[in-house]
């Protein structure tokens, strides 16, 4: 895959929860776009106007935790938001965003990355790179079936192929 | 090395032994959807263009979530599944009122022990308890499976859990949940399994083992297992179903052991605003943690041992002036169950509410939502930031004992001097 992503960092902390990613009460929603014009509304309501094409999350542990909403990380996508590292992630979330094209990956050294520094992750050698403090980190791509789902843009379109339809 | 339960289960289905790490492509025996995450698992599934689904007797959909028809979103959603069930030809079909989720696959015995179990909610491990395989996937993943009829799942590593003693007066799964979150804490089982064994389990009821496998989700657990013992032969023998007894390898692949001492075990209470947040109710002293509101409702603690209970200490007592308290049975025929043998009313005399079965009060939805300087006891799951309503509101997890002695008391109380020593 021939692809880098690049941004500016958005910090967040551990245990960001999916309802704190988008309250229940949108949970009805399910327009994509709809669904990101509530992202972060009660922990982070400044979150929607600063973010830009491309910017990236960092965050702590267990990022996604709760429920299986898909409607998290589709708004976090819709949002502009290219791609989430975190120090871990929830199962489902993680399974969620590769599923719905939205990238993800684990880093132990996310805690050195500051606020708005420049982002940019290369999957094709599997780096982070930090512009802003000129430095380098490796990372673990995701196993080779997420890694498929993901080149298709998501499941959605990976499944459409897999059974032919247009 | 020999197979732990899920490993045994996999590769009975797929005829061949498998390996921790490993990826497979497995047919779920059954799959669910209900009207929170439905809506978009029926857009996404239009949107692959598959003209029917891979095989629409395995495949249910509950209106659970935003039930009673709370808005005219949620109606109209609840309107787009059945016109869903009707055009693909599912009859698995639960309408409004008839229960949440979890607790309406197992009553109706739907699931069955072995079996490969998805669906679109992160608790979809409660059913573990009954010994099958049951896990969450998303809306997207789900309108998958319904064109492909396959999973991909990666051959989980597994905790054994090891229960000693026989569970106390006024102690029940949920406490053992919560004394697992305190040791393994959110997010410390990532991707794992927890298999449950020991010979405590005898004394662990299938409600208990459901509300403990549902909140080892909060642990980050892939799924949690029981195996199929007496306990679970009877719970389907009641229900007219004959299951076969499952158990683990003597030398089953374990990557650790935890052992819980039950006899030891006291009720537990989460504070907020994480479940991993737990203290015991004797180490509570003479701090008051009063409380607005007091719930015993969502499928972690609203099934009939949890109302029995809760009734047995509500008898002939009030709730406090001050505390409203909301009970939601987990299913209708519990319900009735509840309303043939008195119990329902027993809670109306008491001065607390009831509601008809739904998920409710479990994610604020349409019901016992909290102000900004309100806290509430409840037998939900979760007590996260905003979970019941504002995002201030302080939530207390406890078991449906706990939750009813500090109704009638108005602030967290210990429910065993409620409970007789028979
Ligand atoms: S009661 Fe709560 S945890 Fe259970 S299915 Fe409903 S929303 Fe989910």
């Amino acid at each position: 895959m021939n692809k880098s992503l690049n941004g500016k960092a958005f910090k967040f902390g551990d245990d960001v929860d999916t309802g704190q990613i988008i309250p229940g009460k949108y949970v009805v929603l399910t327009d994509p776009n709809e669904l990101a014009s509530h992202v972060f509304e009660d922990v982070a309501p400044e979150f929607k106007g600063k973010v830009e094409m491309g910017d990236i999350i960092i965050a702590g542990k267990n990022f996604g935790t709760g429920s299986s909403r898909e409607h998290a990380p589709k708004a976090i996508k819709f949002s502009g938001i290219s791609a989430v590292i975190a120090k871990s992630f929830a199962r489902i979330f993680y399974r969620n965003a590769i599923n719905i094209g939205l990238f993800a990956i684990t880093l132990p050294q996310v805690d050195e990355i500051k606020e708005n520094d420049q982002i940019t992750i290369n999957l094709n050698e599997g780096k982070v790179i930090n512009h802003t403090q000129g430095k380098e980190y490796k990372f673990d791509l995701p196993h080779k079936v997420m890694l498929d789902i993901f080149a298709e843009g998501g499941i959605i379109p990976f499944t459409k192929k897999e059974l032919n339809l247009k | 090395m020999g197979n732990n339960l899920i490993k045994k289960i996999l590769a009975k289905k797929l005829g061949h032994e498998v390996k921790v790490g490993e990826i497979i492509y497995i047919e779920p025996d059954l799959v669910m959807t209900h009207d929170h995450q439905g809506p978009m698992t029926i857009r996404e599934f239009e949107n692959i263009g598959a003209d029917s689904l891979w095989n629409p007797d395995k495949v249910i959909l509950v209106m659970d979530h935003r039930t009673p028809s709370q808005t005219l979103v949620a109606v109209e959603n609840h309107q787009k599944l059945r016109k869903f069930a009707r055009k693909y030809g599912v009859t698995k079909f639960f309408d409004v009122g008839e229960g949440v989720c979890h607790d309406l696959v197992a009553e109706k015995a739907l699931v069955r022990p072995e079996m490969v179990y998805i669906a679109t909610d992160s608790h979809t491990v409660t059913e573990g308890a009954l010994g099958l395989f049951a896990t969450g996937v998303g809306s997207s993943e789900m309108a998958s499976i319904f064109a492909t009829g396959k999973v991909w799942l990666k051959i989980p590593e597994t905790i054994k859990v090891t229960l000693k003693g026989t569970l106390q007066k006024g102690v029940y799964g949920k406490d053992i949940a919560l004394r697992l979150l305190e040791i393994i804490k959110t997010g410390g089982a990532d991707y794992k399994v927890l298999e449950f064994g020991g010979a405590g389990i005898a004394s662990v009821s299938a409600a208990s083992r459901m509300s403990l496998c549902n909140m080892c989700l909060e642990m980050g657990a892939k799924t949690a297992i029981f195996p199929v013992d007496k306990v679970t032969v009877e719970y389907y023998k009641e229900k007219g179903v004959e299951v076969q007894e499952l158990y683990p390898d003597e030398d089953g692949e374990y990557i650790s052991e935890i052992i819980v001492d039950l006899d030891q075990l006291e009720p537990l209470i989460a504070f907020p605003f994480s479940p991993d947040n737990v203290r015991s109710v004797s180490q509570i002293g003479d701090e008051v943690y009063a409380l607005n509101q007091s719930v015993i409702g969502t499928c972690t603690g609203a099934r009939y041992e949890d109302l029995k209970v809760a009734a047995e200490i509500l008898k002939g007592k009030q709730v406090r002036p001050g505390t409203r308290m909301l009970i939601v049975p987990a299913t209708k025929d519990l319900m009735l169950r509840c309303t043939q043998e008195g119990i329902i009313e027993t809670f109306l005399k008491a001065g607390a509410m009831v509601n008809v079965p739904c998920c409710g009060p479990c994610g604020g939805y349409g019901m016992a939502v909290l102000a900004e300087d309100e806290s509430s006891i409840t037998t939900g799951s979760r007590n996260f930031v905003a979970r019941m309503g504002a995002p201030g509101a302080h939530i207390y997890l406890s078991n449906a004992a706990t939750a009813a002695a500090s109704a009638i008391e108005g602030k967290l109380t210990d429910p065993r001097k409620y409970l007789s020593d028979s």
